[in-house]
Parts: structure tokens; sequence; C-alpha cells
């Protein structure tokens, strides 16, 4: 025990203490990378589609604990950027404008613009109502979704093709769109651990616990909390493209207001503001769904239950648990 | 005699039928240490809010450092240097000791919308921030968490963050309430040694701080400065006896 | 647009509203009293409705299919206060919406092991079967009359009970400043229990009105509960005359924009146009409003709280 405390406070003791910080993710990510092989020897195709799904929730997820576990702005309407992206990419490729040199770009400034105006108008209330208006605004798009008839209305659009990248066609491959996926996902992961730390994400870290003193720091809390709100719409929106390329389909359910309590859960599940939980979150609950779902047909009825527990009686969140395994760990190396 | 760095002209704030604040015109100069004192209900509180930003005065001017500032919002006066403290403690309880502080004096060195980077490993912010914390003593117990200091070393940790600042001036309301005699007297010498470079006015309930401390006084009653002068003379000022020592010295 | 379509359409924004108001009564106390985000409250709607098929099915009698269905779902309610949400009470906001999720999933899921996922319909009472002249050439049926009074009359009902009696008065106290409340010795847990027994039969009786109008089926009550939060959110929470305003304000407005919409947006768009944007704008209104608002009242129009 005292070894371990010299350990953490001596210079080489914090090195190791960082990869222990990030080594649950590392060992997914490592794991996520073996998915197409296993899917060759095992799952076949619905494993890979099942994975990508995984890491594409994982990827909005990551952005969601932004919000809620460093900014302290629980937004019940996450989903809207998944489907705003998704729809950005349904529609241009239905329209024949189907590569990600176009379609990303045009993803982003669609999330910017809708992130910057909702944000704006939510940001001016708080606690319940943040939450009540951002599920507003979610609805909102929901409702223009399903009005789109040209483009599939309540039932959704199916996508003939996938995008191509500057005119190859290299998604239309499983493999190649499923590490583009793995690859964004840590590209997510780390951007997200990079902005905690860095000095904007104190600032935003700060505005949680103590939004006043912030402020008569000399910082303007809305503007950080506004920039938070863009950065996580976006990359929830870069999301949704590559999953309307995953799923080679674009519907209304993919912003239903259902999705958007699946994302906040999965943060929650997996321990809100911790490095690794809105990942371990995201893997765990796509993972349990499916596994309950291939017991029964109504794994609902098991899985109500399993998530009022859960909420009553853990509660770390499952990267809690895991840090606590990596530091005893790192005490017995 | 150098300008002033704060200037407040004929302030008035009313609410409803109340008059909080009734034309109150009064200076913070360069290297004093000015006083506001006044009975409970006498809407220092109010006046506070009005200089740092959270409330606005209906009528009447505030001037910082040469500017008119009446308008600005309280991160804008900030940035100019005025650093105010909370009459209730107003830390980050979930960040240490160091980084409640180094986040102030990230307030004042560059932008802070800078996205990559380890924000812990900048020296010059810890730095300033470890000088700030060795002027109120609070040095040895940077990596604790703000939240589990003892009530008076968070008041201290609050009088660092101001300072990290590098503010022009200091406001600081009741810095020394709920803390014990050693306490406050530890910090009477700390603003002491300070109020050379930076002004401060003070807001305090504790007498002895106040004539310890202020080159100046104010007395506020009913939201109206009944008497402004040097110490002893507010001490002498039957005005000001009737009104507020009287009740205090009995 | 003739002026009887729009009357047809005013009374059923009306009865719209009147439910709104049922589901969003229980919603807004609860959540003003106790503090609880409570997203089952909208399953609560939809066991009243199956809970009056199934009686109906036993009795062939409305009315003790009703009694009887709000017994059941004021049982059922208290059964879930007592197992789970009086555990929540004090926990954070997020973890009330999750773990009220979790009883969504399994309320709606148990509801279509149990009923099957086909809809089903409870058949209108005989003597409210048939419609009446309501203006020249035009018949409105007396159900949706009787949805409309009986409505109205519950929230006169409430009015009464929440300002004339003790526990009234200790619910407005509660929603105002709950901290009182309870170092006043007010048995605080009873008073939760009383509040949220009767939202829960107040969200069941609109199941059960509702039952012979929509068609019960499993997660019926999903979206009405996301307008009801709407609902509550603009009335100001914790206020039953702000939740009765805006729950017949929200059905007004949803009712008469899905049948003006497109014709407004024919003042401005070519018709085909017109007819693409007019039924998203009609869905949407109501979150506008909600928006709207917002924007400029961050805490409702009622707000029952002060500034805390």
């Amino acid at each position: 025990m005292k070894d371990a405390l010299e350990q953490a406070t001596s210079g080489g003791g914090k090195v190791s203490r960082d990869w222990g910080a990030i080594a649950p993710a590392v060992l997914v990510f490592a794991l996520l990378a073996l998915g197409p092989l296993a899917a060759e020897a095992y799952g076949g195709a619905y494993l890979t589609s099942l994975l990508m799904r995984m890491m594409l929730l994982a990827i909005a997820a990551i952005s969601l604990d932004l919000l809620i576990g460093q900014g302290g702005m629980v937004s019940f309407g996450h989903a809207a950027f998944i489907g705003l992206g998704a729809y950005v990419a349904g529609i241009m490729i239905t329209e024949g404008a189907a590569d990600l040199a176009m379609i990303l770009p045009m993803a982003i400034v669609a999330s910017t613009v809708f992130a910057v105006v909702t944000g704006a108008i939510s940001l001016r209330t708080s606690g319940v109502y943040f939450i009540m208006i951002t599920l507003a605004f979610g609805q909102m798009l929901f409702f223009t979704a399903s009005s789109l008839s040209a483009y599939g209305g309540d039932d959704g659009l199916t996508l003939w093709e996938r995008s191509t990248v500057f005119g190859f066609d290299l998604l239309s491959s499983n493999v190649t769109l499923y590490y583009l996926i793995l690859v964004t996902l840590i590209g997510a992961y780390a951007l997200v651990g990079a902005l905690v730390g860095s000095r904007f994400g104190r600032v935003l870290r700060a505005a949680k616990e103590n939004p006043t003193r912030v402020e008569a720091l000399g910082f303007s809390v809305f503007s950080y909390r506004l920039t938070a709100y863009v950065i996580a719409g976006v990359m929830a929106g870069v999301a949704g493209v590559l999953m309307a390329n995953q799923a080679e389909f674009v519907s209304p359910s993919t912003l239903a207001w259902q999705r958007s309590g699946e994302l906040i859960i999965m943060v929650v599940l997996g321990g809100m503001g911790l490095r690794n939980g809105a990942l371990l979150g995201a893997v765990a609950l796509v993972a349990l769904e499916e596994t309950l779902s291939s017991i029964t047909h109504d794994w609902r009825l098991i899985f109500g239950p399993l998530l009022v527990l859960t909420v009553l009686y853990a509660k770390t969140g499952l990267a809690g648990v895991a840090d606590a395994w990596v530091a005893r760990l790192w005490r017995r190396a | 005699m150098s300008s002033p760095i704060l200037r407040l002209a004929g302030l008035h704030k009313s609410f409803g039928a109340l008059v909080a604040t009734d034309n109150v015109t009064l200076d913070l100069s360069p290297g004093e240490c000015h006083a506001l004192i006044g009975p409970n209900g006498a809407g220092k509180t109010t006046l506070i809010h009005q200089i740092s930003g959270v409330l606005k005065p209906d009528a009447g001017r505030i001037f910082f450092a040469e500017q008119d500032v009446t308008d600005a919002a309280p991160h804008e006066r900030a940035q100019l240097g005025m650093a105010r403290s909370f009459q209730i403690t107003s830390i980050i309880p979930g960040f240490t000791v160091l980084e409640n502080v180094a986040l102030a004096a990230q307030a004042r060195s560059g932008s802070s919308f800078r996205f990559f980077g380890r924000a812990k490993a900048e020296t010059a912010l810890n730095d300033a921030a470890i000088q700030a914390l060795t002027i109120v003593g609070l040095e040895a117990r940077r990596d604790t968490v703000a939240g589990s200091l003892s009530h008076g070393e968070k008041r201290s940790l609050e009088l660092a963050i101001a300072l990290a600042m590098a503010p022009k001036a200091l406001i600081l309301d009741e810095p020394m309430a709920g803390m014990g005699r050693e306490e406050s007297a530890r910090l009477i010498t700390t603003l002491r040694e300070l109020k050379s470079r930076v002004p401060i006015l003070l807001v305090e309930h504790d007498m002895e701080a106040v004539f310890a401390l202020a080159d100046r006084v104010s007395v506020l009653v009913y939201g109206r400065v009944i008497a402004s002068g040097a110490p002893e003379e507010i001490r002498a000022d039957p005005e000001v006896r009737s009104a507020y020592l009287g009740e205090d010295a009995a | 647009m003739s002026t009887t379509l729009l009357l047809i359409q005013l009374l059923n924004g009306l009865q719209l509203g009147v439910l709104l108001f049922l589901i969003a009564a229980g919603l807004t106390l609860v959540f003003g009293v106790m503090g609880f985000i409570n997203l089952a409250h909208g399953v609560q709607y939809m066991v009243g409705a199956y809970l009056a098929v199934a009686f109906y099915g036993v009795t062939e009698h409305f009315l003790a299919a009703m009694v009887l269905a709000l017994l059941a779902a004021l049982a059922i309610g208290l059964a879930l206060e007592f197992l789970v949400f009086r555990r929540l009470y004090h926990r954070d906001h997020l973890d009330q919406v999750l773990a009220t999720f979790g009883v969504i999933l399994f309320l709606n899921q148990a509801a279509k092991t149990i009923f099957g996922p086909t809809p089903l319909i409870l058949p209108t009472p005989e003597w409210l079967d048939g419609s009446f002249l309501l203006v020249e050439g035009l018949l409105y049926p007396w159900y949706r009359i009787a949805v409309i009074v009986a409505g109205l009359a519950v929230a006169a009902l409430l009015y009464v009970l929440v300002r004339h009696t003790k526990v009234g008065m200790l619910v407005r106290a509660g929603a105002a400043n709950p901290q009182m409340v309870s170092a006043l010795g007010v048995d605080i847990e009873r008073l939760f229990m009383i509040v949220f027994g009767f939202g829960a039969m107040l969200a069941g009786f609109a199941g059960v009105l509702a039952a012979p109008i929509f068609s019960v089926e499993p997660g019926m009550g999903d979206d009405l509960l996301i307008v009801a939060f709407v609902v509550i959110i603009i009335g100001g929470i914790g206020s039953i005359k702000g939740a009765f305003i805006a729950a017949l304000l929200v059905g007004l407005v949803d009712t008469l924009g899905r049948t003006l919409a497109t014709d407004a947006m024919k003042l401005f768009f070519d018709v085909s146009s017109a007819n693409q944007i007019g039924p998203a704008l009609a869905s949407m209104l109501i979150y506008i409003l909600m928006a709207a608002v917002l924007f400029f009242r961050p805490t409702g129009l009622f707000p029952a709280k002060g500034m805390a």
C-alpha cells in the first residue's frame, strides 16, 4: 500500500497512472479491432454490423458525456444530432452527391448551425427546464424528418449505395467501413479526453460546479457551454453520417426521444464524467440488449427492472468499477 | 493624488418601494483600503452586486479602470481586473486547491478557448497559483481537494483566487465571516501587506478588522452614505455612533 | 375553411386539452411537491386504458369497468411508489429519468406480452353512443362532449381540493417551498403517497376516457407523456392553474394547427410546398410554443416556486 502511494506520487508512477486511466479503453479498442476477424470465424455479417452500431452509439455517448459529465448540461435531445447527420448523408446520397468529402462538411455545418441556434436558446434555462427544452428541439427535428415525404417520411429512406471517399468506392466493403468507424471512435475518445484536460475543459468543469464563481473570474460561462454544445453536436452528427452508411437506411426513429434516453442511459450506466464511462456504457448497453433479446423476445421485461436496480444500487457506473480493478492490478504489479 | 480605480457616481437602486441604494457616490484609490460598514439591511450586499455587475443600478454610473462599466456583464468587469470574494464562500469544491487558483490565473493569461494541451501542465499558471497560495499561507495544502478544507482555509483560498486574477482592485465581501480569532488576525496581517499593492474595497462586520485595515471608512445606512472619512473621524462622528456604532459598542 | 369545421376542431382541441390536463395535473404536482421527474407517468395512462378494456371484458358495463379500472390504477400506482419511486425522491433528476425510463420499458412490454401487440378498442357506452346536431348539417358525438365535461368537472374538483382542503394547502405549500413543509412536522411520506396515488389515478382516468376514442396499444402513453411535459413546462412546474391553462392552450394549438397550418402555408408557398411544410409545422407547433415561452419566461407562465 505504501509502495503504491510512493509510486503514484513519483515521476515514474505518473506515467503508469496515465496508462492505467485509459487501460480499459485500450482493451476495448483492441478487442474491437479484432471484430472483423471474429466475424469471419463466428458471427458473420451480423456481428460486424452489431459492432459497428455499438461503436457509432459509443461516439454519440462520448460526445454526450462532454455535455452531461463535464458540463452539467443534461441534454435530452442528443439523438437529434445523430439524425441530422444521418439525414444529410441520406438525402445527399439520394440526390447523387454521395462523396464523404461533400457530405461530412455539409453535416458539420448543419450540426453546427442547429447546435448554435438551439443551444443559445436552451442555455438560457437550467435544470429540468434545460432537459425539457432540449427534448423539445429534438422533437421538432423528429417531426421535420417524419414530414419529408420526398425522402420517405415516416417510413424512412433506403439508400441504394454508400458514400464514396474522394471518388473511391471504399465503403461498400463492410471491413473498410468498420475500421473507419473504429478510427473515428478512437478519435472521439481522444478528442474528449484532450478537451477535458485542456484550458477549455477546466473552465467547463468548473462552471458545472460553480458557475457564479467562474463568471466572477472573468469567463463567460454561456460561451463555454455553447461551444461544448456545438462540439458535442458535431461529433454526434458525424456519427450519424457513418450510421446512415452503415445501415443503408435512415428513418425518423434514428432521432426519436427514446434514442436520446438510451444515450443518457449509456452515459450514466458507464459513469458520468469518467474517462472511460460513456465508452464502456455504450458497449455494455448494446451487448446487454443483444444478449437479452437473444434469450427472449420480451427482453424488456428483464431490461427495465435491471435498469431500475442499476440506478438504485450501482453508484459509480461501470467505469468506476473498471478503474478500481485497474488500480488493484497496478498495486499488485 | 492618482485617479481612483473604482468610482461610483450617484448610484440609485430600488426594489418596489424599498430604496436599497440611495444616491451613493464613493471611490477607491490606488494604495488604499476603503471599508464599507453599516448595520444589517443597510444595502451593502445590493451595492456589491451593482459593483460586480450582478444587479444593474436604476440610475448613476460605475467607472472602473477609467472605463464606464455600468452596463458591463460580471465577467467583463472581471476581465478588466475587478476581483471579488463572496460573502458565502464560493470556490470549486471538486478541484484541488492548486487548480482552483490556477483557474483564476488562467483567466488573466491569454485565451481559454484552447482545446488541446494539458492545463495542469502549464507551469506559468501553476507558478502564479503557488505564489498566490503562499501569500495567504495555503501553499502546503495545494493538492487537497478544495471541498474538504476547513471553513477558514476556504476563506483564505477565496482570497488566493482573487489574488491570482492579478486584479486592479479587490472587492471583499465580509472576508472574515465565520472565522476564528486567530484566523482573522492572520488574515488582517495578510491584507495589510496586500493593500499597498492592490487597493481593497472591504465590506466587513468585524469592527476590529475594519479599524485595523481601513484608510477610509464609509458608513451606509438605509442605502445612503451618511459619513465618510478617516477611521478616527468615523469613530468620533455622533451620527454614526447613534446609527450604528452605538448598538455595536454596547 | 368553414366555421363549422373550425367549431369541430375547437371542440376536438378542447377534448385533447382536457385529457392532457388530467395527465399533466398529476405530473406537475408530483414534480412540484416532490421534485420528482416521473417519465413513467405516461404508462399510468396506458394502464388505465388497458384496465378499462380488461374489466369491460369481465363486466360488460362501462361505468363498472371504469370504477374498477380506477381502483386498480390507483393500486398499481401505489405499488410502484412503494417499490421504486420512493427510493428516488432524494436522487438527482438524472437518476429519476433513468429509473422511470426502466419502468416504462417494463410496463410497455408487459402490456404487449399480456394483451398482444394489436390495438384494442373499448366500445363507447350505449347511453353515450350517437351524435347530436351541432349546427346545421354537422353531427358531433355525445361521448366526446362527455369527455370534455368530465375533464372540466375533475379540473373544478381539483381546484376545490387544492384551494380548500388541508391536504391541498400542504400540496400548495409543498410546491412553493418543500423544506418548509417538512419543517412543519408534516408526515411528508404520507403526503407524497397521497399526491402520487391521486396523480396516478387521474392519469388512469384519462386513459379510461381515451380508450373508446383512440386505439389502446402498448406505448400509447409515451408520446402523450412528452406532450404532458410540454404542458407543465409551459404552465410552470407545480402550478395546477398553469397546467390547466397550458393544457387547453396546447390542445387547441395542436388541433387547430393541424387543420390550419397547411392552409396558412399556402399563403406563403406554392401548393405542393405547403402540403409538405404544413403537416411538419403542425407537429412542431407545440414545441415551438414551448421554446418561445421558455425564451421569454425561463420558468414557465405561472411558476409556483420562488427563484430557487
